[in-house]
């Protein structure tokens, strides 16, 4: 998280330059262009249906591109996709694992399909299964286990040839807040020991907080690419949350005497103002409406999602989610199945 | 590698632990043969854990062999020269043993593809031919296993167990297995969905078990029906079973004349070989079609 990894000083990992993928009428990506370094972790960031997992499909070899060029470990990803599989490793957002198999099973098929020499797959295993912890659950049936272990072992999976570089497409979706920590733990760990580039997405903003760089996607286009931290620190405002018995009158007034939009968000008055702390006084004194309690809180990925885009990934969400259960109740009456 | 000695729980701390680093090779013909062999051996696996398989796809053979071949003796009895009738179905039914088992084996590739395993085949960096060919062995061979046990109540049908005839109808069942699991991989290639797949293959393999002639001898037929029944391709690997076992039957030739009189093309005889070859032939140029599909799919 420290490391603001810059272009030019470690090799490159992923280049990818005016990205396009359209499908039928719908710009599933629309030009993307990024670099990523070799060890660093990326973060893809954005709502659902913002055009991640297309990107991600296209550096795994699994879409063809519309347009544009990309190469990862360097290697293009059209011309040259099996020294691209090769070289990466994939953990999907659906589960890929046979559940009837043991989880020991699981990870010797892979080596098999990959080729991994006879006589390193078991020292292999041992190693992976034991950075995710469990190694001593090897026997067992993949049906026996949690979500947790389940994500945890297609990691370990996707790690089982040694790639250089690792795919991980919503890593962390489903899961509770301590698994998706302790996941996220794997991560790190696994990146600082094997030295391999890992590019993930997400669309937990507080997630990306792990990543060295994030890029913002929105539409098929990344709206911003940088370090958490910088992207924070360009927000420049803080956000100030206040309880009032009056929220109505309350945003009246921050509009006439502080010029100042507010506006009501998970039940309270909230709104973004430079130098929040020292803002807080003058609202007591100048507001006229008693407060009966005030949070300021530094920008997080949140606001930065939102000073970009315009709105929060959680409405951003929600517009998506009516989109598609409005098309689930139409292919519903539509009276089939496709 | 001393992964073994250093265990990774015991010492957490990277920088002592030696990461054990694999390469992974070029493709090469050895590593499509791995690919092909672990793609078997997981229908294997899947097969061994399924002990419920082995018994519902036999179910309904055994109902035709048992009871339909002893309830329908008697009013069999005037044709069939006092040859049983669950003799005669016999070779039949070993057939449609097999295809109900292959077909189940075929519908794996629609299991995987939604349960997501699928991808994880599909991504690897091995040919899509290897995976289809795993899959269709992988089919074959427990296909023929399951043929295995219904050679082993031959005796209750009144088949002898004869050695050469027992090793004959084990290599042609195996094709067989094979040719079947090859159509059900090219179909279930296609499909997104299990029940559609079920569906399909109920709308298919019914048809083909009914017309075929594993239940009545394919001489003396209706016009309409003796053309769907030369059309049929199962029609070439019921006959060539029962010709092998009515080989080693001793009956009377009015009995062979009536019950085994072998498929005719325009009042000529298609030699057994001919309709293994036929069988086998069918059976590769649909796994050409499944290949050539797979492959495509993104």
């Amino acid at each position: 998280m420290t490391s603001t990894a810059t272009n030019g000083s470690r090799p490159t990992a992923i280049e990818v330059r005016g990205l396009v993928k359209n499908y039928d009428q719908v710009k599933a990506v629309r030009g993307v262009e990024f670099q990523v370094s070799t060890g660093e972790v990326f973060g893809f960031l954005g709502p659902n249906g913002a055009g991640k997992t297309t990107t991600i499909n296209m550096l795994c070899t699994l879409v063809k591109p519309s347009a544009g060029t990309a190469s990862v470990a360097g290697h293009d990803v059209v011309r040259e996709r099996d020294d691209v599989r090769r070289n990466i490793g994939l953990v999907f957002q659906d589960p890929t694992l046979d559940g009837y198999l043991t989880a020991a099973q699981n990870l010797q098929l892979h080596a098999e399909l990959y080729g991994v020499q006879s006589d390193l797959v078991k020292p292999r295993m041992e190693q992976v299964m034991s950075m995710v912890g469990l190694w001593d659950r090897k026997d067992s049936s993949v049906n026996t286990f949690s979500g947790g272990m389940r994500r945890r072992l297609e990691i370990a999976r996707g790690l089982m040839h040694s790639p250089r570089v690792l795919f991980l497409d919503e890593p962390t979706i489903g899961l509770d807040p301590q698994t998706r920590r302790s996941i996220w733990t794997y991560i790190r760990e696994l990146q600082h020991r094997e030295q391999i580039t890992i590019f993930m997405t997400t669309h937990y903003m507080d997630e990306a907080e792990w990543c060295d760089r994030i890029a913002i996607m929105d539409h098929g286009e990344i709206v911003a690419l940088d370090a958490p931290e910088t992207l924070k620190a360009q927000v420049g405002t803080d956000r100030v949350v206040i309880h009032t018995d009056d929220d109505d009158a309350t945003i009246e007034a921050l509009k006439d005497r502080f010029d100042v939009d507010a506006r009501i968000s998970e039940g309270a008055v909230t709104f973004s103002v430079a130098g929040g702390e020292q803002f807080v006084p003058r609202l007591f004194a100048e507001l006229g409406i008693p407060i009966k309690a005030v949070n300021v809180a530094r920008p997080t990925l949140d606001d930065v999602f939102m000073s970009y885009t315009g709105s929060t990934i959680r409405d951003a969400e929600e517009d998506a989610g009516r989109n598609r259960s409005r098309r689930m109740m139409q292919v519903m009456h539509g009276g089939g199945r496709r | 590698m001393s992964t073994t000695t250093q265990r990774a729980e015991a010492a957490p701390d990277a920088s002592t632990t030696e990461v054990v680093r694999v390469t992974v090779p070029k493709r090469s013909l050895a590593s499509e043969l791995r690919a092909i062999r672990i793609v078997w051996r997981r229908e294997l696996i899947r097969y061994r854990s399924d002990r419920l398989r082995m018994v519902t796809t036999l179910v309904q053979p055994f109902l035709f062999l048992f009871i339909l071949g002893s309830g329908l003796q008697r009013l069999a009895n005037a044709g069939t020269h006092g040859v049983s009738l669950r003799t005669f179905i016999y070779p039949g039914i070993l057939c449609i043993a097999v295809m109900f088992t292959a077909m189940f084996s075929a519908a794996s590739i629609v299991w995987d593809r939604e349960f997501g395993f699928l991808r994880e085949m599909m991504v690897a960096p091995v040919r899509r031919s290897s995976i289809v060919i795993g899959k269709c062995l992988g089919g074959a061979t427990v296909a023929s296993i399951q043929g295995v046990i219904v050679i082993c109540v031959a005796g209750l049908a009144g088949v002898p167990y004869a050695p050469l005839m027992i090793l004959g109808i084990f290599v042609l069942q195996l094709l067989l297995a094979f040719s079947i699991t090859a159509f059900g991989v090219m179909i279930a290639v296609r499909i997104k969905q299990m029940q559609s797949f079920m569906g399909v293959m109920q709308m298919i393999v019914t048809p083909m078990f009914f017309i075929s002639g594993a239940l009545f001898p394919s001489s003396g037929l209706p016009g309409w029906l003796a053309v769907l029944n030369r059309l049929d391709p199962l029609t070439y690997a019921v006959d060539p079973m029962r010709r092998l076992v009515f080989n080693h039957l001793s009956i009377s030739p009015a009995a062979r004349a009536a019950l085994d009189p072998g498929i005719t093309w325009w009042g000529w005889r298609v030699p057994s070989l001919l309709e293994v070859g036929m069988v086998v032939a069918l059976g590769l140029v649909m796994l050409g079609i499944a290949i050539w599909q797979f492959s495509r799919t993104e």
